[in-house]
C-alpha cells in the first residue's frame, strides 16, 4: 500500500469525500440528512488520521487512538443529533429544517 | 503486486466517493441511508487496504452497526408525508456546490500536493492490534479515555432527555393520514414561488421514484 | 503455491457454505421431529425413513412457489433485504474453529498456543487476532435484513415487525456484547483459537456462569426465539417482517433464522464449553502418534475435535428446541424493561465481578473460577429475588374448594378420589 499507492492519492479521497459531506450538510432540509453529511465528513477526517499514522508514524499508535476517539464523538453527537431530529418532529410534525423557524422574527 | 494494489485503491475510492454522492443527493431517505452505509463499508475497505485491521472492525461495529441503525431508526420514526414536488435540498444549494467545489480545488488539492510530508522511511508492515492500543488507552491516553467515557455518559443522559416524551403531552393516538395532512396544510401554507426541483444533476439518473415507499408507515 | 492457497481457502469457504446450509435444512427436521416429541405427536414421517425427506420436499415447494413482489413495495430494498439477512448469518462462520486438523501433519501443536505458526488447520477458514470483534460486528449488521425487509414490503405487519425487531436486537445486543466481553477479559484474548486453548482443562462455563446465563438468554433475543419471538407473533403481525415475502425470498429468511440459531450455538460452544476441546484428546493423538505414525495422529484428533464440537452444538440446538416447546411467548413492555432493567445491569454486574476476582486472585484459575462460580450463582438468585419481589401475587386460587354437598356425598369414598374431582371441577 506505501510503495504503490502514494499519501496524496488517499489525502485527496478524504477531502473529496469531506467536500461532499459539506455539501450534503449545507444543503440537504432534511434534519436526518444534514446528520448524514456531517457523518461523512467526520469520516473523512479519520481517513486522514489513518493515513497519516500508516505513512508518517506506523511504530506507534497515536493515530489509531485519535481515529478512536474521533469514532466516539461521532457515536455521541449521532445520538444526540438524532435525539433532537425526534423531539423536533414531535413538536412540529416535520423535520424540514426550513421549517422549523419560530423564532424568526 | 503494486498495480493489484493501485486498482483496489482505486475501486474502494471510487465507491466511496460514488457512494457519498448517492448520499447528498438521492431523494429516498432510506435509500440515503443504505448508501451510508454502503460508503461506510468503502471506507472499512480503505482501512483493511491501510493495514489497520482494529479499526476497520470498530469501524463495522460502530458506524454500521451503530450509528447507522440509529439513523434507520430515526427516519422510521420521522415519517412526513413526501411531497415530490418539495425540494430536498435548500434554495442556496448552488452556491453551497460553489464553495464545496473551490474548498475542494482551490484550497485542499494545492495543499496537499505541496505541503512535503514525511514520510516514514521504513515501510515496515505496521501493527497496532487491540493489545497495544489497550496498552496505550490505559497509560499515555488515560485521561482522554476517562473525558471519552464521561462524553459518552453525557450523551447518553442527553439523549435520553431530549428525546423523552412529555406524559401530558403524549398523543393519544396516533394521527391518521387525512389528519396529518390537514395539521401540515395550516402549520405550513406553502409560498406560492419556490423553485420547481432544485436537484443537483447527479440525481437525474435517479427519476423521482414512486413516493409509496416513503409512505410505508402509515399504517403504524 | 499463493495460487493453490487461494484455490484451497475457497474450497474450504464452499464447504463450509453447503455444509452449513444443509445443516439448516435438517435443523429444520431436528426442531420439527423434537417439537413433536415434547407435545406427544409424531412428527412428519412420511418423506423419506423416519421423515428424512422432508427438507428435500419443503425445499422443492418453496422453490416451485409463484414469486410474488408487491406492486408498492420498494423493489430494490425489498429484494437486498433477504440477501443481507442470510449473507451476514453465514458470514459468522469464518472465524469459528470447527476442530482443528493440522495439514502440517503434527497434531501436538494444536494445543500449544505459542505454536500457532505451525498449525495450518484446515476447520477453521480464518485465524484473525480480533475474531470476537468481527462476530460481534457481523450479529450488529444482522439488524439490517429484518429492518429493511419490514420498510420494503409497505405493509403495516411488516412494518410494525420490523420496527419491533430492531429494537429487540439493538436492546439486546449490548447484553450480549457485554457478555461476550467476559470471556473475553478472563480468556486474555480476542482471537477465537486461543480462547478455545485457553479452556485447557477448564472450560469457560464454571468461571463464567453468569457471563453464560446473560449470553444464552441475549442469544435467544437475538435470534428471535421463543420466549423473545414476538417479532414474528402470529397472532397480531401475521408473521412479521417477512409477511409480504414468498416462494424463495421467504425460505432465505427461514434459512438465515436457522443459519444464526446454529451459529449462535457454535459460538457458545466456542465461547463457553472449550470448542473443540475434548478430555483426553491429546492423549489420544498421541497414542495414535505412537502406534501409526504422526499423520494418522492429525487426521484421528482432527476427526475426533470436529466430532466433539458437532456434539456440543447439537447440545445447545437441543436446549433451544427445548425452550421453544416450554416457555409462552413475552409481552413487549415485559421484553424491554427485561432487557435494560435486568439483563443490561447483571451484564455490568459480571463485567465488573471479573476483573476484580482475577486481580485479587492472581495466578491462581482454579480458586478463580470456585470464587467467581459462587458470585455467579449468588448474583442469579440474588436478581431472581430482586426480580420477583414486585411481582404481583395471583389472587385467584386455581383449585375450586369441593362443594359441600359434593362433599358430604364423596366423603365416604377415598380422599385421593376427592382430589382427582376437585382438580377436575
Amino acid at each position: 500500500m506505501i510503495s504503490a499507492v502514494p499519501l496524496e492519492w488517499v489525502l485527496i479521497l478524504a477531502s473529496g469525500l469531506f467536500c461532499v459531506g459539506l455539501f450534503g450538510a449545507l444543503s440537504r432540509r432534511h434534519a436526518v440528512s444534514m446528520l448524514m453529511g456531517i457523518e461523512l465528513m467526520l469520516n473523512a477526517v479519520n481517513i486522514n488520521l489513518v493515513a497519516f499514522w500508516r505513512y508518517t508514524q506506523p511504530d506507534e499508535v497515536g493515530g489509531m487512538i485519535f481515529a478512536l476517539f474521533v469514532i466516539v464523538v461521532a457515536a455521541a453527537e449521532a445520538a444526540v443529533g438524532l435525539a433532537m431530529a425526534i423531539a423536533i418532529y414531535r413538536t412540529w410534525q416535520t423535520v424540514n429544517v426550513d421549517s422549523v423557524d419560530s423564532l424568526r422574527g | 503486486m503494486d498495480l493489484v494494489v493501485q486498482i483496489m485503491f482505486g475501486v474502494t475510492g471510487l465507491l466511496i466517493l460514488g457512494a457519498a454522492f448517492m448520499v447528498v443527493s438521492v431523494r429516498n431517505i432510506i435509500h440515503a441511508a443504505l448508501w451510508l452505509i454502503t460508503c461506510f463499508f468503502g471506507i472499512a475497505m480503505l482501512y483493511l487496504l491501510l493495514q489497520a485491521e482494529f479499526l476497520a472492525i470498530v469501524q463495522i461495529l460502530l458506524y454500521i452497526g451503530a450509528v447507522a441503525v440509529l439513523v434507520l431508526f430515526a427516519v422510521m420514526l420521522t415519517r412526513q408525508i413526501d411531497d415530490p414536488d418539495e425540494p430536498v435540498l435548500f434554495q442556496r444549494w448552488r452556491s453551497t456546490l460553489l464553495i464545496t467545489a473551490i474548498l475542494f480545488a482551490a484550497v485542499l488539492v494545492p495543499t496537499i500536493y505541496n505541503h512535503n510530508w514525511l514520510i516514514f522511511a521504513d515501510p515496515q508492515p505496521a501493527f497496532a492490534g487491540p493489545r497495544e492500543l489497550g496498552f496505550a488507552f490505559m497509560n499515555a491516553y488515560l485521561l482522554p479515555f476517562q473525558i471519552a467515557a464521561v462524553l459518552l455518559l453525557a450523551a447518553l443522559v442527553g439523549a435520553i432527555i431530549i428525546a423523552m416524551e412529555d406524559q401530558e403531552q403524549r398523543r393519544v393516538r396516533v394521527l391518521t393520514l387525512a389528519e396529518e395532512v390537514a395539521l401540515r396544510g395550516e402549520r405550513e401554507p406553502s409560498p406560492p414561488t419556490r423553485p420547481a426541483n432544485p436537484q443537483p444533476a447527479s440525481s437525474s439518473s435517479n427519476p423521482t421514484p414512486p413516493p409509496a415507499p416513503e409512505q410505508a408507515g402509515e399504517g403504524a | 503455491m499463493d495460487i493453490f492457497l487461494i484455490v484451497f481457502l475457497v474450497v474450504q469457504v464452499l464447504i463450509i457454505t453447503l455444509a452449513v446450509t444443509t445443516g439448516f435444512a435438517y435443523l429444520t427436521w431436528y426442531e420439527r421431529r423434537l417439537l413433536a416429541r415434547f407435545q406427544n405427536r409424531v412428527g412428519p414421517n412420511r418423506a423419506g425413513p423416519l421423515g428424512l425427506l422432508q427438507p428435500v420436499a419443503d425445499a422443492v415447494k418453496l422453490f416451485f412457489k409463484e414469486d410474488v413482489i408487491p406492486t408498492a413495495s420498494d423493489k430494490v430494498v425489498y429484494l437486498l433485504a433477504p440477501v443481507l439477512a442470510v449473507m451476514t448469518a453465514i458470514v459468522i462462520w469464518a472465524v469459528i474453529p470447527f476442530g482443528c486438523f493440522n495439514l502440517n501433519g503434527d497434531h501436538t501443536a494444536c494445543f500449544d498456543p505459542a505454536r500457532r505458526d505451525e498449525v495450518w488447520n484446515a476447520l477453521q477458514v480464518a485465524e484473525v487476532n480480533i475474531g470476537i470483534l468481527f462476530i460481534l460486528a457481523v450479529t450488529s449488521i444482522g439488524v439490517y435484513g429484518i429492518t429493511l425487509a419490514g420498510w420494503a414490503s409497505n405493509s403495516k405487519y411488516a412494518m410494525l415487525g420490523g420496527i419491533r425487531a430492531s429494537a429487540q436486537l439493538i436492546s439486546y445486543e449490548l447484553a450480549f456484547g457485554m457478555a461476550v466481553l467476559s470471556v473475553v477479559m478472563f480468556g486474555g484474548t480476542l482471537s477465537t483459537w486461543e480462547i478455545v486453548l485457553a479452556q485447557e482443562g477448564l472450560w469457560f462455563f464454571f468461571p463464567l456462569i453468569l457471563g453464560f446465563l446473560l449470553f444464552m438468554i441475549s442469544a435467544t433475543a437475538e435470534l428471535v426465539r421463543t420466549p423473545f419471538d414476538l417479532v414474528e407473533a402470529e397472532q397480531e403481525l401475521t408473521s412479521g417482517y417477512n409477511t409480504e415475502y414468498g416462494s424463495m425470498k421467504f425460505a432465505l429468511f427461514f434459512m438465515s433464522e436457522y443459519i444464526k440459531m446454529i451459529a449462535m450455538s457454535a459460538i457458545a460452544t466456542t465461547l463457553f464449553l472449550g470448542g473443540w476441546r475434548f478430555p483426553g484428546l491429546e492423549t489420544l493423538g498421541d497414542g495414535v502418534a505412537a502406534l501409526a505414525g504422526p499423520w494418522p495422529a492429525a487426521i484421528i484428533v482432527g476427526l475426533v475435535s470436529l466430532g466433539s464440537f458437532l456434539l456440543k452444538v447439537a447440545m445447545f440446538l437441543f436446549m433451544l428446541v427445548w425452550l421453544r416447546a416450554s416457555w409462552p411467548r413475552m409481552r413487549y413492555d415485559q421484553l424491554m424493561q427485561f432487557g435494560w432493567k435486568s439483563l443490561l445491569p447483571l451484564a455490568i454486574l459480571n463485567l465488573v465481578m471479573i476483573p476484580v476476582v482475577v486481580v485479587l486472585v492472581p495466578d491462581n484459575r482454579y480458586i478463580q473460577t470456585a470464587i467467581l462460580f459462587v458470585l455467579g450463582i449468588a448474583a442469579i438468585f440474588g436478581a431472581a429475588r430482586i426480580g420477583g419481589r414486585g411481582r404481583v401475587k395471583s389472587k385467584v386460587e386455581l383449585v375450586q374448594p369441593v362443594a359441600e354437598g359434593k362433599q358430604a356425598s364423596a366423603a365416604s369414598s377415598a380422599p385421593a378420589s376427592q382430589q382427582t374431582s376437585g382438580v377436575a371441577s
